[in-house]
């Protein structure tokens, strides 16, 4: 039977990358006839004028027909003699990066395309790391429009020599550089007699032979539970796909947190009975006795695996809004899902030169080494060992969107961690969770404000600020309840101080303790209308910029 | 345990890859979603879809219900087909028509791209809405048609059903993410990757049972626009000129009798039909009527909510 290669291009806007996969279909007769027509028929108001424009195979959006550009993963499938194939067209421009690492998440091998008269650009750059960091091993180096140099080869080596200087950091497995002209179909099917000095095969022959699959099969077991599968009482069966190694009936598996041992009775690959299961198959497995284990849980035969309730990590973040350290959100790591928070950026890794940033944020398409913390404890592996258990996405919790993907490096042992650590949680990580400013109002004018106070505090928790009341029945000092009101804004909460009528001089006290989250409120006499005015005046004080009263 | 059970160690072929990745979404699906529910179209596709919801959860029935969306235009022998499978595997089948539409007497002939809207597009929100379903696993592939390639196989949906392809959730590894707001929806696409000579060989060497139509035969048709459509019954207007002849044919795709076009052929068993797709000259949906329109008639159909 014929092997599976998913692979990806990738490379800058006009490197030509839909272009050289449309002509390698046409070329090796992969098309339809009707497909071939309408690409024909399309052409003559494509960019070629009249002549076949290969690259309207692929750019299948409205969009990008209108622009000229592939915005989004574009997927094709074909067979040849040797190999069937599925490929990812993926977008090159900076602004659809996240994209491109869908496409690069999903691939064994990477086609880079380089243009000939440009060499080696910053986007080279990126997307070679890209697909490093989502574990692709394998890459093709192409360099296009080589008919535009005169298949000089002297720029071809230098090209060549420039990408292995860039790839030295990086774990890739295989490496092919191919010179090609994809408008011309120089080395995309056949070898072309334009470049007598290249001496390897030409990019398909390339990738119908390449071997990318290293065998899983020979790890040790590892099987993430997908869900506890129970038709009646007499039945309770573990399914899942196996991600790695194999096992066999009378077994003796590891049941991962619950850590306990138990013995394989039952193994079902789909709805058939078998002695045994390896790597890549779906399964239903029982076992000889009752285990504490539902979704989330690992299988494993010789524990190789860690657990920890927080880890170190590099990510990509795709979200549209900014990360802040403190921000909240829901933490996938195989087929568990639980909440978690971004604790700490460590830095910011230069995705042109891979040197580290120090970095209090991150926007779109940036890479960043960060900490996070989870509300419980996980199993899961390092990326490089175990893909399926070493990836993870971050889920925004309000929105609902992918916002990061994710490789763990290592765990952290809770007292590494910087949410223990107070020198490292500073007053806005806190406040940041909270999604506040931190502020204390402090309410002066009254005898007795108190009752105004809560009214205040009330309307506050109502529209969803976090806030706590200090007490002020007890005849504490100015400094004292400053102090309390300090506290309490580095929790990062909204901190009401029913200061009665404290003077002046009392308030200047105050606000030298608490600084510049101090808010004084000189109370009027209604408590309906001053809760009223007070809040008002307190939202005010929240928007960024109106801050200083 | 029987010595004469086989030891899987054969290698993982193509077929073996993508059935794994299928059963691995629909589990991932019936383990994170609220509500689910399979969509039925009675076709081929259908067929393979239902083939591995009930491998995917053996020796459990697949823990949702399948909804079939019946514009009342359908091949007789597709309905039949359908309340026999349900009844036969003791599965939960849901149909639902849009009430309205059969009432302004909505049909293929008179209304043309309305009747798909209204039929199809609207029905399908009905029936979705209807019983509150918060994901629904559709048999779309990737190699269909240019919009679908570029399909996430986890497709958000907002509270009106659309498709927004320029702001598409990055979709990583194995990691699906499910989560949605009330009223959104997730239409899941677990065999995006499948050809349609994976489908037939899949079929083929899982003996998936598939509507006769899909096998060659001696049928009713009228040629209309260089396509066979068969007279299925007395609700058929023919247009002036045609006539109904008797003629060996097949259909690739199954849809409202009408809007879909068979071919001569003589292929009347599944290794004739691998045969006669392996050297196919035309893509399947050539013979779809619905998409001989412009380019890009599909992604706007999909935005607003067709499937």
């Amino acid at each position: 039977m014929k092997s599976l290669l998913k692979f990806i291009t990738c490379g800058s806007v006009d490197d030509g990358k839909s272009t050289l996969i449309g002509h390698m279909l046409y070329e090796a007769k992969l098309l339809f006839a009707d497909q071939e027509r309408a690409l024909e028929l399309d052409s003559r108001l494509g960019s070629r004028g009249g002549k076949i424009d290969y690259s309207l195979l692929l750019d299948g959006l409205l969009a990008e027909r209108e622009q000229g550009i592939t915005i989004d993963v574009a997927y094709r499938y074909f067979t040849t003699d040797h190999r069937s194939f599925i490929v990812a067209d993926t977008p090159g421009h900076e602004e659809y990066t996240r994209n491109m690492a869908v496409g690069a998440s999903f691939a064994d091998l990477a086609v880079i395309l380089v243009d000939a008269t440009k060499g080696i650009i910053t986007q080279t750059k990126r997307h070679t790391r890209i697909c490093a960091l989502m574990g692709i091993k394998h890459l093709v180096l192409a360099v296009n429009k080589m008919d535009l140099v005169g298949f000089d080869t002297d720029k071809f080596d230098a090209i060549k020599e420039e990408f292995a200087r860039i790839t030295t950091e990086f774990q890739f497995e295989s490496i092919q550089v191919i010179p090609v002209s994809a408008t011309e179909g120089d080395n995309i099917t056949t070898k072309s007699p334009n470049t007598p000095w290249y001496k390897g095969l030409a990019l398909l022959p390339y990738l119908e032979n390449v071997e990318v699959h290293a065998s899983d099969d020979v790890k040790p077991f590892m099987m993430p539970i997908q869900r506890v599968c129970r038709p009646d009482h007499t039945f309770r069966g573990f399914q899942g796909q196996i991600e790695a190694g194999s096992i066999a009936v009378g077994d003796e598996l590891i049941t991962l947190p619950s850590h306990e041992k138990a013995k394989v009775k039952r193994i079902l690959v789909t709805d058939q009975d078998r002695n045994s299961a390896h790597a890549g198959q779906p399964v239903t497995i029982q076992l000889d006795r009752e285990v504490d284990v539902s979704r989330g849980c690992v299988f494993t035969k010789d524990n190789q695996l860690q657990e920890a309730d927080g880890f170190s990590s590099t990510i990509l973040w795709m979200d549209d809004s900014v990360l802040t350290p403190g921000k909240d959100v829901l933490v996938k790591v195989g087929t568990k899902i639980l909440p978690g928070t971004v604790t700490a950026i460590k830095h910011k890794i230069d995705i042109n030169t891979g040197n580290t940033v120090t970095a209090d944020q991150l926007v779109k398409n940036e890479l960043a080494t960060c900490e996070i913390s989870l509300s419980d404890g996980i199993v899961f592996d390092s990326f490089e060992k175990n893909k399926s258990i070493g990836g993870f996405i971050l889920i925004d919790r309000v929105t609902n969107m992918t916002s990061a993907c994710g490789v763990i490096e290592e765990a952290l042992q809770s007292s590494d961690r910087e949410d223990r650590n107070d020198s490292e949680v500073t007053r806005d990580v806190r406040a940041q969770q909270k999604g506040q400013q931190p502020l204390t109002i402090w309410l002066s004018g009254q005898t007795d404000n108190t009752a105004l106070a809560k009214e205040v505090e009330k309307r506050l928790v109502a529209r969803g600020y976090h806030t706590m009341l200090v007490d002020n029945s007890l005849g504490e000092s100015v400094r004292q309840l400053a102090g309390y009101a300090r506290l309490l804004n580095d929790a990062g909460l909204l901190a009401l101080v029913p200061a009665g009528s404290t003077n002046g001089n009392d308030q200047a006290i105050a606000q030298e303790i608490i600084g510049q989250a101090f808010l004084p409120i000189e109370a009027g006499a209604s408590i309906e209308e001053a809760a009223k005015e007070i809040v008002k005046r307190v939202v005010k004080a929240l928007i960024p910029d109106s801050y200083s009263i | 345990m029987d010595n004469l059970m086989l030891d899987s160690i054969d290698a993982t072929t193509h077929l073996d890859q993508l059935e794994a990745e299928a059963i691995y979404i629909i589990r991932e699906v019936a383990a994170e979603c609220e509500n689910p529910v399979m969509l039925y179209s009675i076709g081929k596709d259908s067929s393979v879809m239902l083939h591995l919801a009930l491998k995917a959860f053996y020796p459990e029935k697949p823990p949702f219900p399948f909804l079939h969306i019946d514009t009342t235009w359908k091949f007789k022998e597709m309905t039949e087909f359908r309340d026999r499978k349900a009844e036969e595997l003791g599965i939960k089948m849901l149909v639902h028509s849009n009430q309205e539409g059969i009432e302004q007497g909505i049909n293929p002939f008179d209304h043309g791209s309305a009747y798909t809207d209204i039929m199809k597009t609207q029905a399908l929100k009905q029936g979705l809405d209807k019983y509150g379903f918060t994901a629904a696993f559709g048999g779309g592939r990737r190699d269909e048609e240019k919009s679908r390639a570029k399909e996430r196989i986890f497709s958000f949906r907002n509270k009106n059903h659309a498709w927004d392809p320029k702001n598409q959730r990055p979709e990583m590894w194995k990691l699906f993410n499910t989560r949605i707001n009330k009223g959104e929806s997730i239409r899941v696409f677990p065999i995006s990757n499948w050809t349609e000579k994976d489908i037939w060989q899949y079929i083929r060497r899982e003996n998936i049972d598939i509507v006769p139509l899909y096998f060659a035969k001696e049928r009713p048709v009228v040629n209309r626009d260089g396509q066979m459509i068969m007279v299925d019954d007395e609700r058929m207007k023919l247009q002036p000129g045609e006539k109904v002849e008797m003629a060996k044919m097949r259909f690739r795709t199954l849809g409202c009798y009408p809007l879909t076009g068979g071919a001569a052929s003589e292929a009347d068993t599944l290794d004739a039909i691998i045969e006669e797709t392996l050297g196919a000259v035309s893509s399947e949906r050539t013979t779809r009527v619905i998409d001989q329109e412009e380019a890009g008639s599909m992604e706007r159909r999909k935005r607003e909510g067709y499937f």
